[in-house]
């Protein structure tokens, strides 16, 4: 048995993915957005957490994966890693799981669409599901963001 | 204690005083015939005189006397005022402040002065520079006096076949960590030999207190050539004099001493009461908590209670709001006086962590002035705006980058006065030192009417240095290629001097700049000057704004930037050269249409009706009209990073929470200004 992970599980698409729970901050229902301008797309604007502004971007389109409407089942994950605060809009926020560290392996080249640099792993869960966990850093890398501004630009 | 009551008085009006000697003499030494300056440098310095003698600090006195020796004899007309007594005058004013900043850390305000003194003597008595400037050095030898003991090794190593050098090492201006270099020069000599004596002691030095310059004994097997060079090898060193010491000269040393001793009627060498002054200013040092009407507190504390503060701001505008629906006579009543108090209560909190940057102009005119004569420049420093206020934390930062720009523009920007009149300029430059006040942000500016930066010379190195290839080159603007100069390893002046121009400097000026959350421009023209704008966030946690709403979007803008907030009508507008203008007053300014720069989704440009409303800003004398689809009235708002995940946006310098919750973008109307 390697080390033991409590992960949130939370759906993107037909996809269930995890990331570790002391990295999250919040689970929030959607709200109000102020609209940030020249920002890339899938930065949705900021929103007012308890006095303190964060920002927002969509997971779908971080990925570039297709955005769909917002649900009741929308949620936004607060999370804090490499310093910074940022909410992710996912499709749902679904449980909190115990994982065996050791059971994730390398992720493959593409999960839903997904690259794999985004990925940390897949693991096996009981049922036979695969929850694909979040390489945090690399979600929010902020060098990548720089570029795609000057894409939409 | 009753002395300490007069003793606050005394150093308020000591500095003072000092502060408006040196002003003076800085404005004696451009018009040297005015005698009314002269008048008015002897007041200053008669009553520093005075007090100083009252107080029972004698050095002070004896060396304010002195310098008003010589100032008599130039009102009288007696002595013509000389670059020479220029020089002895602000050193002599530098001892004061010296010793006055000894007696503010609690000290006794004792210093060994007889140097000054008597060069100031001779200077009343109209001797001639030359001997001042040998005096001076042998103040040096003097400082370092042998005692018996002392005297008896020096002598016995030179019997053993050793050599015995004086040294006296120069460190340079702008070295940071004094006492870590005269370690590394004392660690080096050591490797090699003994120090005998030192002067100041190595405990001060280990304190850093001394100036730039320490002196030494040393004994060494080593030639004398060596030595210098090892110390030299030890970087921030400005200058290394060594003299080797033969018997003769040992025994010659020792008389002159003796014969220096007598004649000052001190019966301890000078170093010991420099030593006595330390205990002194440590057991003083206690007791300044008692001095002066302010207090000190912790920068923290003060960010603690704005925090506390921004949060009952919040929580004031949702009352009014409230209070407005409710329809209460009481409660609005209340909501308003409520109002009243935390208005004035916010002035009070952000007026505690401003202070004007005169604090730190103050020591700018002379410094270039220094600069300037040290280089044979000539040069007018012109300072507009010292009582502009910025807070404090940026306070404390900005002036190690300002004294670098300054530096800069001194060696670099302005000319050779013989290179200004063959060029056909006037042979004194003028640097412009300006600080004004634009939206959040202040503007600090350096501007000189020197050479400009030549652009191919830039260009050259960021190619050399592989900063930019050559066929992305041709396509960069000035503004672009001059932001190279703030690269590391960068500098165009083709002779390293002492000031500058070894390449580090204006990067590291760069850096600290952007850490305060700032941006430095350059704007030169061949020829003609350049210019070096630093922008600074004003910090401020709580400002003025005007309420936009454009298109379904609500902006804040400060209420610092805007001119004034018009009605535009159609047949108002104007189109010069593709640009949109607009008729205000008798002139045009650009109209920018705000719902198109911040890319808002909505139905109808808000220009496009018959009539809108515009709000006018400006930066610096800059203005620009924008238009609005509604402006909302103005609030107190409070300022909230955006998180760094969001840093670098266009146009956008934070954001604020509103009465009802949601959040609204704050402006930074600078960006849209060209």
């Amino acid at each position: 048995m390697g080390e033991e992970l409590k992960v949130i599980v939370f759906n993107l698409g037909s996809e269930q993915y995890g990331v570790e729970v002391d990295k999250v901050k919040t689970i929030e229902r959607m709200m109000p957005m102020t609209r940030v301008p020249k920002t890339p797309k899938f930065v949705k604007g900021v929103i007012n957490l308890r006095g303190v502004v964060v920002p927002v971007i969509d997971l779908r389109g971080r990925f570039g994966l297709k955005e769909t409407e917002y649900t009741n089942d929308t949620r936004i994950i607060i999370v804090n890693a490499e310093n910074l605060e940022v909410g992710l809009i996912v499709d749902a926020a679904s449980d909190v799981i115990d994982l065996d560290a050791d059971g994730i392996v390398d992720p493959p080249e593409v999960v839903g669409g997904v690259k794999a640099k985004y990925l940390r792993g897949v693991a096996k869960l009981a049922d036979d599901r695969l929850l694909v966990m979040l390489n945090l850093s690399e979600v929010l890398n902020r060098s990548e963001i720089v570029q795609l501004e000057q894409i939409y630009e | 204690m009753e002395i300490n009551q007069y003793l606050t008085m005394f150093i308020d009006e000591s500095k003072e005083h000092l502060q408006a000697l040196n002003e003076n003499l800085l404005k004696l030494e451009k018009n040297p015939e005015d005698l009314s300056i002269v008048q008015d440098i002897f007041r200053s310095a008669h009553t520093l005189k005075g007090m100083s003698a009252t107080m029972g600090f004698s050095d002070l006195s004896s060396l304010t006397h002195e310098m008003e020796n010589v100032l008599d004899r130039v009102r009288n007309g007696q002595l013509a005022m000389s670059s020479a007594i220029f020089d002895l005058l602000f050193k002599g004013l530098d001892s004061l402040e010296n010793m006055v900043q000894d007696i503010i850390d609690g000290g006794t305000g004792q210093m060994d002065v007889s140097g000054t003194v008597a060069e100031l003597q001779a200077a009343a008595n109209g001797e001639g520079s030359p001997r001042a400037s040998a005096e001076n050095r042998d103040r040096n030898a003097a400082d370092l006096a042998l005692d018996q003991y002392q005297h008896s090794v020096l002598q016995q190593s030179l019997d053993t076949g050793h050599f015995v050098h004086g040294i006296t090492v120069t460190l340079r201006e702008d070295c940071v960590m004094k006492a870590a270099r005269a370690y590394m020069v004392f660690d080096t000599l050591e490797r090699h030999g003994e120090i005998a004596k030192s002067s100041p002691s190595v405990q001060e030095i280990e304190q850093e207190q001394f100036d730039r310059v320490f002196s030494l004994y040393y004994i060494t097997k080593e030639p004398g050539d060596k030595i210098a060079d090892l110390i030299r090898s030890i970087s921030e060193i400005e200058r290394v004099d060594l003299e080797t010491i033969d018997k003769k000269a040992l025994d010659a040393l020792v008389s002159r001493q003796s014969a220096a001793k007598a004649a000052s009627g001190r019966e301890a060498g000078p170093l010991q009461p420099s030593g006595a002054k330390a205990d002194a200013s440590a057991a003083g040092k206690r007791q300044q908590a008692a001095l002066g009407r302010t207090i000190r507190v912790d920068l923290d504390r003060l960010d603690d209670l704005m925090n506390l503060f921004s949060e009952l701001l919040i929580d004031r505008v949702r009352l009014e709001e409230l209070a407005g629906e409710i329809r209460n006579a009481a409660l609005s009543e209340t909501v308003e006086h409520m109002a009243r108090v935390s208005s004035d209560l916010q002035n009070i909190v952000l007026k505690l962590r401003m202070v004007p940057v005169e604090t730190v102009f103050n020591r700018f005119p002379r410094m270039v002035r220094d600069l300037a004569k040290s280089m044979n420049k000539k040069l007018e420093l012109i300072i507009t705006g010292a009582d502009t206020e910025l807070d404090r934390t940026v306070i404390d930062e900005i002036g190690d980058p300002l004294v670098h720009l300054l530096r800069n523009s001194v060696d670099h920007g302005i000319e050779s006065p013989e290179e200004r009149i063959k060029t056909g300029k006037s042979e004194t430059g003028t640097i412009h030192l300006r600080a004004y006040h634009s939206g959040n942000h202040v503007f600090i500016e350096i501007q000189d009417d020197g050479r400009g930066i030549d652009r191919g010379k830039v260009l050259d190195k960021a190619l050399k240095n592989g900063l930019v290839s050559p066929d992305k080159a041709e396509t960069l603007t000035d503004e672009e290629v001059f932001q190279f100069l703030f690269a590391s390893g960068i500098s165009t002046a083709e002779q390293v001097s002492d000031i500058s121009g070894r390449g580090v400097g204006l990067d590291v000026v760069k850096n600290k700049i952007e850490s305060l959350g700032g941006r430095v421009q350059v704007v030169s023209a061949p020829g003609t000057g350049t210019t070096f704008s630093v922008q600074l966030p004003m910090t401020l946690s709580i400002i003025g704004a005007m309420l936009i709403r454009v298109g379904a979007e609500k902006y804040a803008v400060p209420l610092s930037s805007i001119v004034e907030t018009a009605i535009l009508r159609k047949d108002n507008i104007r189109n010069v050269h593709g640009q949109t203008m607009m008729d205000f007053r008798s002139g045009l300014i650009p109209l920018l249409d705000l719902g198109e720069v911040l890319e808002c989704p909505r139905e109808e440009a808000a220009a496009a009706r018959e009539e809108c409303e515009v709000v006018i800003v400006h930066k610096g004398d800059k203005q620009v009209a924008v238009t609005v689809d509604e402006l909302l009235g103005q609030q107190e708002i409070v300022l909230k990073p955006l998180g760094k995940y969001l840093s670098g946006l266009f146009a956008i310098s934070g954001a604020t929470i509103l009465g009802d919750g949601q959040v609204a973008l704050i402006l930074d109307t600078n960006a849209l200004i060209k």
